[in-house]
């Protein structure tokens, strides 16, 4: 069975060709291994009981009639859990959060975990859950905006954003002829990876083996040392694949660490899957925003001034503010720029990053506004944005490291047809009736990196091994990486082998912030680049090599051969300078991360433009998106098939966060009311159609020595804007609340 | 106690003695049989990851239990590739990049399945569109597994017809 499908047309490196995925016969076949298909001997399972009040404590906990249950095994209380060497809410890595390990019997949200129930099956475990009764002395749960006083930041850092001013805010207020002062609201949202956390843990003396899905496997290693005070290196980390991640599986959570708690305590591996309606509380979330934007403008339609106030909720006892008003950083030629964050402390889960973390929510607003003061000023939605275009970074003056938002916007809007669309709201009914709508956004997403090493080995075979311990939870890191592996040491695809999801592997970073294929690939394309230096060196001192005396400055790897360049008569096969050197095999090492200067030196971003038509029944108030094309430029694409599949995902996740997604909290309670898949919504395949991805090429020499920026999270960034504006377009009505419903439609 | 069913899984005709009457099906696969292909994604029929086929028809393996199933026929996404060669829908898959992270895909293959053998969408990517949103993806590879089907579709017919000359 191939896994590969041969075209006809491939021809140069492996980076660029539209391979399908490599773990594509896993996958389809039901071979890949997630975590929780992992059994092990004598494997017992947890199931743990969250707290059905969101604020107080437990007074009391009766778990008799569970640990009578046959097959529970063991009912973990605050009363009698094991203790736990490491503090819970310590930071023992940068993006660590305050995790709840029934460390006490406070009650912080609703569904933390109270108890924890162990057992010989499944089904024991879910029914000892359930038997264990809790009484609270509840407090008035706060979860909205207004239950408590906001505050601002004193020292900015990791889930605490600064405020960011350049230029003159009130002189920019001051000078515009035309202004909008909008408030919009975001409701939560909650990730819900299909695949729910889980972790099959086991416990060999100290050394620590666990089945979990990670986006940041080192990172994740380090927290688990911490926790259980053992060397880092005794734990044993396996997360080959990831069923899905959206920025909630990059540090440990409560719930993980109690299964490894309770494997240590009985001395027997045990599972812990949360149910769905447990993803509603311990495990992140995108926090809710309300954000005021105020924008104004010159008689010329120039942008004078975009101050962006953003209010976000966090938990009562840890910070993660959603960034969004950053999002207003960056884009637009405003002479003056302002983004300001203030947090609110409410009883619910700490929020997290979650698929484009600030920039979805701040674009969703900022596009939005951006439409409102195009409208005021008499202009159309894309010119408006051509004349307020940024040749170089709006308030630093840095030159943009790349930036083709001009032709996606051109190409977009051709595709589109943007040119036929009449100026006016409410102009447009198809044949049916309903009111159809067209609106754009600008899609916009940083291109950041971070650390990873890696390491190559080439055999005397001829094929090679490339390692890190990358996630691939769906971005295609399994095939890209291999791609990018591949063409480092001048090999074709099938003779490399690629290793990678555990942590005995060269640390392959975090699979976030869209960075990791730059990240990862790059310190694999210098792993694999030191593997071939070092073999140049070795065939210019070799007599009997073509490349003897040619040194290193004009070879180069390709189809298993060293070359040099221009002269077609010296080469050398990579194997037969490997065994004239008597060597069975040439292991090199390779890091990559960006380095502070170069970060420094230009402004690095992806960009796009989307273009959205809406359909609404004007009286079922029925929204449906019958056309999305999103054009994007994210430098260089080293999988055109899977880059346009991440392309795509991110603008569908732009439909849900405009139309669907909201988590409700009972007012009473403060429990959500909608904890699962069939209250919060998310797309399903009828949600979609019509939907097209444009990459437009673009060169980057600055961004990274592969010139990738990054396309998992961009697509989300333009979509929601265009989508709320083609709303506007279709009703001459603005909506300045997301997810926007029926009934907003139907009461205004 | 113990309650004994008789059931074909994947061609196989197995004597099953169930440890509890909880069982549902999904975890009597995975959980038991060692057959974890089919996923768990919310346990309570909403999400599709757990699809299966259950006498030909597609069915939520969490909401079945398995002491229901004596004398049943039960195709889950390990029974599919015969020998060397993948299921048309599994190779469309693929080809069409019908997925991401890999989660909900088994459910999504074995409910492409049901639904082609249903008869009723034919290779209407509308029909098809609606015939496959009791699958979640959170992914939203839909566009790819709708065209995944379509292919799949035309595919198992042009063998039908070629089974038939």
């Amino acid at each position: 069975m191939s896994d590969t499908i041969a075209r006809p047309d491939r021809f140069g490196s492996n980076a660029g060709q539209p391979m399908t995925r490599r773990d594509g016969l896993a996958k389809v076949t039901g071979t890949a291994t997630f975590a929780a298909d992992n059994a092990r001997e004598g494997l017992l399972h947890a199931v743990y009981v969250p707290a059905t009040i969101a604020r107080g404590r437990v007074a009391s906990l009766r778990t008799d009639a569970a640990e009578a249950h046959p097959g529970v095994i063991r009912v973990i209380t605050p009363a009698n859990r094991p203790a736990l060497p490491g503090d819970p809410e310590a930071k023992p890595t940068r993006f660590s959060f305050a995790i709840e390990v029934l460390q006490d019997d406070l009650v912080r949200y609703a569904g933390q975990p109270v108890a924890l129930v162990v057992a010989e099956t499944i089904e024991a475990a879910t029914e000892g859950a359930r038997l264990v009764t809790a009484t609270y002395e509840a407090d008035p749960p706060r979860t909205d905006l207004d239950d408590a006083p906001d505050f601002g930041i004193d020292t900015p850092d990791f889930g605490a954003p600064g405020d960011v001013v350049h230029g003159d805010p009130e002189a920019g207020h001051a000078a515009a002829s035309t202004a909008i002062d909008a408030t919009y609201e975001i409701a939560p949202q909650y990730h819900n990876a299909m695949e729910t956390h889980a972790i099959v843990a086991e416990w060999d003396g100290d050394r620590l083996l666990l089945d979990t899905p990670s986006q940041a496997l080192s990172m994740s290693c380090a927290a688990y040392a911490y926790l259980f005070d053992i060397p880092v290196e005794n734990v044993t980390l396996r997360s080959p694949y990831l069923g899905g991640g959206f920025g909630s599986k990059a540090i440990p959570n409560g719930p993980l660490v109690l299964a490894i708690i309770a494997a240590r305590d009985l001395a027997r591996p045990v599972k812990l899957m949360l149910t769905r309606q447990q993803m509603f509380g311990p495990v992140g979330h995108r926090g809710q925003t309300r954000q005021r934007i105020r924008l104004g403008a010159d008689g010329d339609g120039a942008l004078t001034v975009i101050d962006h106030e953003n209010l976000a909720a966090t938990s009562s006892f840890e910070m993660f503010l959603e960034p969004a008003s950053n999002a207003s950083q960056g884009l637009y030629a405003a002479k003056a720029l302002r983004s300001r964050h203030r947090g609110v402390r409410l009883d619910i889960g700490t929020p997290g990053p979650m698929r484009a973390p600030g920039e979805a929510s701040g674009s969703a607003v900022l596009e939005c506004a951006v439409d409102e003061i195009a409208e005021a000023a008499g202009m159309d939605p894309l010119d408006f944005r051509l004349k307020n275009y940024a040749e170089t970074e709006p308030g630093t003056g840095r030159p943009y490291s790349s930036k083709a938002l001009r032709e996606c916007y051109a190409r977009g809007a051709e595709a589109f047809g943007w040119k036929d669309r009449p100026r006016e709201p409410g102009k447009m009914r198809d044949e049916a009736g309903l009111l159809v709508g067209w609106g754009m956004g600008t899609a916009f997403f940083p291109s950041p990196m971070f650390a990873a090493e890696a390491r190559a080995t080439l055999r005397a075979d001829g094929t090679a091994i490339v390692e890190t311990s990358a996630a691939d939870m769906g971005q295609g890191a399994w095939t890209s990486l291999a791609q990018i592996a591949a063409d480092s040491l001048g090999l074709p695809l099938d003779s490399v082998e690629f290793r990678s999801g555990h942590s005995a592997l060269p640390d392959g970073g975090v699979a976030g912030g869209s960075g990791h294929t730059a990240t990862a690939g790059g310190a694999l394309h210098a792993a694999g680049g030191n593997v071939i230096r070092q073999l140049g060196e070795m065939a210019a001192e070799q007599p009997d090599s073509p490349l003897f005396g040619a040194g290193n400055a004009r070879l180069r790897a390709h189809g298993g051969r060293l070359h040099v360049e221009g002269d077609e008569t010296r080469s050398d096969a990579l194997v037969d300078i490997l065994a004239r050197a008597g060597k069975s095999e040439l292991v090199a090492s390779g890091k990559a991360s960006r380095p502070d200067e170069d970060a420094k030196r230009h402004a690095m971003n992806s960009h796009g433009a989307v273009f959205a038509e809406i359909r609404v029944d004007p009286d079922l108030g029925q929204m449906r998106v019958t056309r999305l094309v999103g054009a994007f430029a994210a430098g260089r694409i080293i999988n055109p098939r899977l880059a346009e599949s991440q392309l795509k995902g991110g603008m569908i996740w732009g439909i849900s966060f405009a139309l669907h997604e909201e988590a409700r909290h009972d007012r009473r309670t403060g429990r959500i009311v909608n904890a699962d898949l069939a209250e919060y919504r998310v797309p399903v395949n009828a949600d979609v159609r019509g939907l097209e991805v444009i990459t437009v090429h673009e060169d980057d020499a600055y961004v990274n020595a592969l010139g990738i920026k990054g396309v998992g999270e961009i697509g989300i960034t333009g979509t929601v804007g265009a989508i709320g504006n083609a709303i506007h377009h279709a009703t001459g009505k603005r909506f300045r609340r997301f997810p926007i419903r029926p009934r907003d439609l139907l009461a205004t | 106690m113990s309650l004994s069913i008789s059931t074909t899984i994947n061609g196989t005709t197995r004597d099953i003695a169930l440890d509890d009457p909880r069982v549902t099906l999904l975890d009597l696969l995975r959980e038991r049989l060692g057959l974890s292909g089919t996923k768990k994604g919310c346990d309570r029929g909403q999400c599709g990851a757990c699809t299966v086929l259950v006498d030909g028809r597609r069915v939520n393996s969490c909401l079945t239990l398995a002491a229901t199933l004596d004398g049943a026929e039960v195709t889950t996404i390990e029974g599919l590739a015969q020998d060397d060669a993948l299921h048309p829908v599994q190779a469309a898959f693929i080809e069409n990049d019908g997925f991401q992270c890999g989660y909900c895909t088994p459910g999504q293959i074995m409910s492409a399945l049901g639904l082609i053998l249903e008869g009723e969408a034919g290779d209407d990517p509308e029909r098809i569109r609606e015939g496959m949103s009791g699958n979640i993806c959170r992914c939203a590879a839909y566009h790819g597994i709708t065209l995944a089907v379509q292919s799949a579709t035309r595919r198992m017919d042009a063998e039908q017809k070629g089974d038939a000359a």
